[in-house]
């Protein structure tokens, strides 16, 4: 299953106006495998996850999604494999109804009608919102609207999701459905976020950035246990460790 | 114009109201629409002078409020408060055309009272028939009908975005408004300047918007090339309203109702 | 400044209907064409952008009294001409359903009104024939006070135009003008203050934007001949057709059944009428709104009808008829909450 993989090489990012937002980035991820990527704001995350999405070009270094090499000319079969789910549902869930949305994809693939209104339902379904198939957006919750943009995503079919942030702006217990969904797809998964907490429970692996490079890349638990590393780029302990602590002190 | 906050809240309910599910927001949107517009050119098409003939046509606007359990009271404080540059300028009929036309006992009214009248009707009427229009078919919907009627899809796609995003930064624009309000105790709306650099605000965000959304479509297929999925289905319900509700009309237009059924009435107790 | 639904004929309502229906359909093949497929979400976004800014008021200095932005030439700057005409189009189509703004049928004058003029002559002909690549700023804010106030006095132009056209108003041209254009060279006045103060705010954050917006071949040329052309075609076709359909028939929808049914008038219910009514009526008009004395205003069609019937009897209203008008205005609408009464009654029993 090599087409799974993510390879980048010295990736290197320098924006229009000339902020380098990355310099030098390198790592592998096999098929099946969860990534968190933390780091603080400003660090480079959402501009890395838009690298591997393929909207925006490495200025250095090489990105490589299965066989395919990322350039202009494969940067819509990339798309195909990749589902994006960005940080805000507003920016995501562009069309007027829920259903409409979520089919946009598979009918912007080209697929048939009739595949295309089967698989917008069957994600739909799967983000249990299928009852908001008529829906317009803005009369969706945040965390509707959140399992609405990922469904909209893996309506496409994608070998990889890829998450920036998703569980920002959400209460407590949107935040648990979304883990608990998150945690039923078997797809590769990279997710960009400050909530910690979060990436401890989906995440066997994690990639710490800081300042456009890659500060640790390792299991998470020992990561997220290592204060020093941690404070270095302007994190925090998550709270379930913190909590443990608390208990083995006793 | 009212205030920020009661227009945002107005569009919202209408908006909601779209979304019920009554025997009439099932109808095609496409059924509704030519009935509307038909319905439309058939009021105006009246005469000057046409008074009691368009008295029939609020059969439409009643039995569709009464059918989509649409809140009346609402509808006419909404029409109450539409522009009234119709209502403005016909006014002046009554001082322009004072020739008697009628003489009802005693009274002479005159043509431009009846004109105006008339004007009044029709304002009601239309407008009525448009409120109603939304107030029973989701916004969606009558751009899926456009896209079914052939109209270019371009235009459709970005009247979808408009609407899509127009609940969207209303409700950004209405934080700002708010925000504005609890700093300054002593104005109540913004000046030029202060307006300006708000809406300057709001300016850079969309521009930041557009290009995330942008990015979205791209990151789902988008091509350059819109394609929609076809969803309406016209039925045998869908043809039956707009037939019947286009012949009612036309008998409307062409016979004088209210003066058939009214003698009938009045034979009956004779 | 909405047209409405109440003040025009079917004629004029169709005719710019048509004219700008296709000015929709030529501008979207345009963009297509030509060009970037980003400026698709942008017109959406900013158009909703320009309907949440016409939302704010602000008080107009000097008055006290507030006021509102249009953003019409905003639109025209940001977008160019045929962008900007579609993104102003949906905004007027939402404001027509939504807020009941002019009305379906008038949707057509409208958009010629307020987005025609603004991005097809006023944008291409005044702003950009001011606004060079390199112009100064001064120069800049110039341009957009100066093709503002035109925008703003050709609009309520073509609504004195299509007002007097469709003959439901009796304002005689010249009080009519006089009404509407110095309005609107104040509303005008404040429109084209916000309008260069919000380019002048653009420039400063955003240069690019206006710097792009200045060089794109797409933006900056229209075809004026070709456009006008087309224009003069469809409203002479439209209109022209439409009007001899309306005074060759004074009612064209008739004229149609006419021939579909062969005969002009639809009968009276001969055999429903007593005699007794049928007497009064003899004598009378059938209603107030067509009991008019001859030689009065223009006929009515249904007065024709009673002229070749009746002769030329006509005294004042018989209350008899009004009666009747009056008790069937009753009936009519009794039957339509009879009606939604039965069917919900019905519904509420099959749930
Ligand atoms: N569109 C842009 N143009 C120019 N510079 C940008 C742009 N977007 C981001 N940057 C810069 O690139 C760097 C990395 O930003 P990025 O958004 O990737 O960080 P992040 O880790 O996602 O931060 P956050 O946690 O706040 O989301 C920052 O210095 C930022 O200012
Ligand atoms: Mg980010």
């Amino acid at each position: 299953m090599s087409h799974h993989i993510i390879d980048l090489q010295d990736v290197h990012y320098r924006y229009p106006d000339g902020t380098q937002a990355l310099s030098g980035i390198s790592f592998r991820i096999v098929h099946g495998e969860a990534v968190g990527i933390v780091g603080a704001n400003g660090a480079g995350k959402s501009t890395l996850l838009l690298q591997i999405g393929g909207t925006l070009l490495p200025t250095a270094g090489s990105i490589r999604i299965g066989e395919i090499v990322l350039s202009k000319k494969t940067v819509k079969e990339i798309r195909k494999k990749i589902g994006f789910v960005f940080q805000d549902p507003d920016d995501q869930i562009f069309m007027p109804t829920v259903f409409e949305d979520v089919a946009f994809g598979p009918l912007h693939l080209g697929w048939t009608l009739d595949n295309v209104e089967q698989s917008a339902l069957k994600a739909l379904e799967k983000v249990n919102c299928k009852h908001l198939k008529d829906r317009p957006p803005h009369k969706l919750s945040m965390g509707q609207k959140r399992a609405v943009s990922i469904a909209s995503v893996i309506a496409m079919d994608p070998d990889i999701l890829v998450m920036d942030e998703p569980s920002s702006n959400l209460d407590p217990r949107s935040r648990r459905q979304l883990i608990q969904l998150l945690n039923t797809f078997d797809h590769s998964k990279i997710i960009a976020s400050h909530d910690l907490d979060m990436v401890l429970e989906l995440c066997e692996r994690t990639i710490i950035l800081g300042e456009g490079r890659v500060a640790a890349d390792g299991r998470t638990r020992e990561l997220f246990s290592d204060e020093k590393l941690l404070a270095e780029n302007g994190l925090e302990k998550p709270l379930s460790l913190q909590y443990q602590r608390l208990r083995v002190a006793k | 114009m009212a205030s920020f906050d009661s227009t945002f809240l107005d569009l919202g309910r209408l908006d909601n109201l779209s979304y019920n599910d009554t025997i009439i927001h099932r109808i095609d949107p496409r059924a509704k629409l030519l009935v509307t517009v038909v319905f439309i050119i058939v009021v105006v098409s009246f005469p000057k002078y046409a008074l009691t003939s368009l008295v029939p046509f609020f059969f439409f606007p009643i039995l569709m409020a009464y059918l989509a359990e649409l809140p009346v009271g609402f509808l006419l404080k909404k029409l109450l408060i539409v522009s009234p540059f119709a209502v403005f300028i016909g006014i002046f009929n009554p001082f322009l055309d004072r020739e008697v036309l009628v003489h009802l006992g005693s009274f002479d009214i005159t043509g431009g009272w009846i004109s105006f009248g008339s004007l009044i009707l029709r304002f009601v009427l239309t407008v009525g028939a448009a409120l109603i229009l939304i107030a029973t078919t989701s916004f969606p919907g009558i751009c899926n009908a456009l896209d079914r009627l052939k109209v270019p899809r371009l235009f459709v796609i970005q009247l979808m975005f408009l609407y899509r995003f127009i609940f969207v930064l209303t409700e950004e624009t209405l934080r700002m408004v708010r925000a504005r309000r609890m700093r300054s105790f002593d104005k109540k709306r913004p000046g030029i300047k202060q307006f300006v650099q708000m809406v300057g605000l709001l300016f850079l965000r969309t521009l930041e918007r557009a290009e995330r959304i942008y990015l979205a479509m791209c990151s789902r297929g988008f091509d350059g090339e819109i394609r929609t999925i076809k969803r309406l289905r016209f039925t045998l319900r869908d043809l039956l309203f707009l037939s019947l509700f286009i012949m009612l009309f036309a008998v409307f237009r062409f016979y004088n109702t209210n003066q058939i059924l009214g003698n009938l009435v009045l034979q009956v107790f004779r | 400044m909405h047209m409405a639904d109440a003040l025009i004929s079917p004629t004029v309502g169709l005719t710019f209907c048509a004219i700008s229906g296709g000015t929709i359909i030529y501008s979207a093949k345009k963009l297509k064409e030509e060009a970037n497929e980003k400026i698709i979400p942008l017109m959406g976004v900013l158009g909703a952008f320009v309907f949440a800014a016409q939302m704010i008021n602000f008080t107009i200095p000097g008055t006290g009294s507030s006021g509102h932005l249009g953003g019409g030439m905003i639109l025209a700057i940001l977008l160019g001409p045929y962008a900007g005409f579609l993104t102003l189009a949906s905004v007027l189509i939402i404001q027509a359903l939504f807020f009941g703004d002019g009305g379906l049928l008038a949707l057509g004058c409208n958009i010629f009104n307020m987005a025609f003029w603004t991005c097809f002559v006023a944008y291409p002909l005044i702003y950009r024939k001011i606004v060079k690549q390199d112009s100064q700023p001064t120069m800049i804010t110039f341009a957009a006070l100066v093709s503002v106030l035109a925008a703003m006095q050709l609009g309520p132009f073509s609504v004195v135009i299509q007002t007097l056209l469709s003959g439901i108003s009796d304002l005689p041209f010249k009080s009519f003008v006089l009404l509407m254009q110095p309005i609107h060279l104040a509303i005008g006045l404040v429109e084209a203050v916000v309008t260069a103060a919000f380019i002048a705010f653009v420039r400063k954050a955003r240069p690019e934007i206006l710097q792009a917006a200045a060089t794109s071949r797409l933006l900056a040329q229209i075809p004026i001949r070709k456009v006008l052309i087309g224009l003069g075609v469809v409203t002479l076709l439209t209109g022209g057709i439409l009007s001899w359909f309306a005074s060759s028939h004074p009612d064209g929808l008739e004229w149609s059944i006419e021939r579909i049914t062969g005969k002009s008038e639809i009968s009276e219910p001969v055999k429903g009428i007593i005699p007794l009514l049928g007497a009064i009526q003899e004598k009378s008009a059938i209603l107030p709104d067509y009991g008019f004395k001859p030689g009065g205003p223009p006929q009515t069609d249904e007065m024709q009808a009673d002229q070749s019937e009746r002769g030329e009897a006509w005294p004042a209203i018989a209350s008899g008829t009004t009666v009747a008008g009056v008790v069937g205005s009753v009936m009519t609408l009794a039957l339509a909450f009879l009606i939604g009464f039965v069917f919900k009654r019905r519904r509420s029993k099959v749930r």
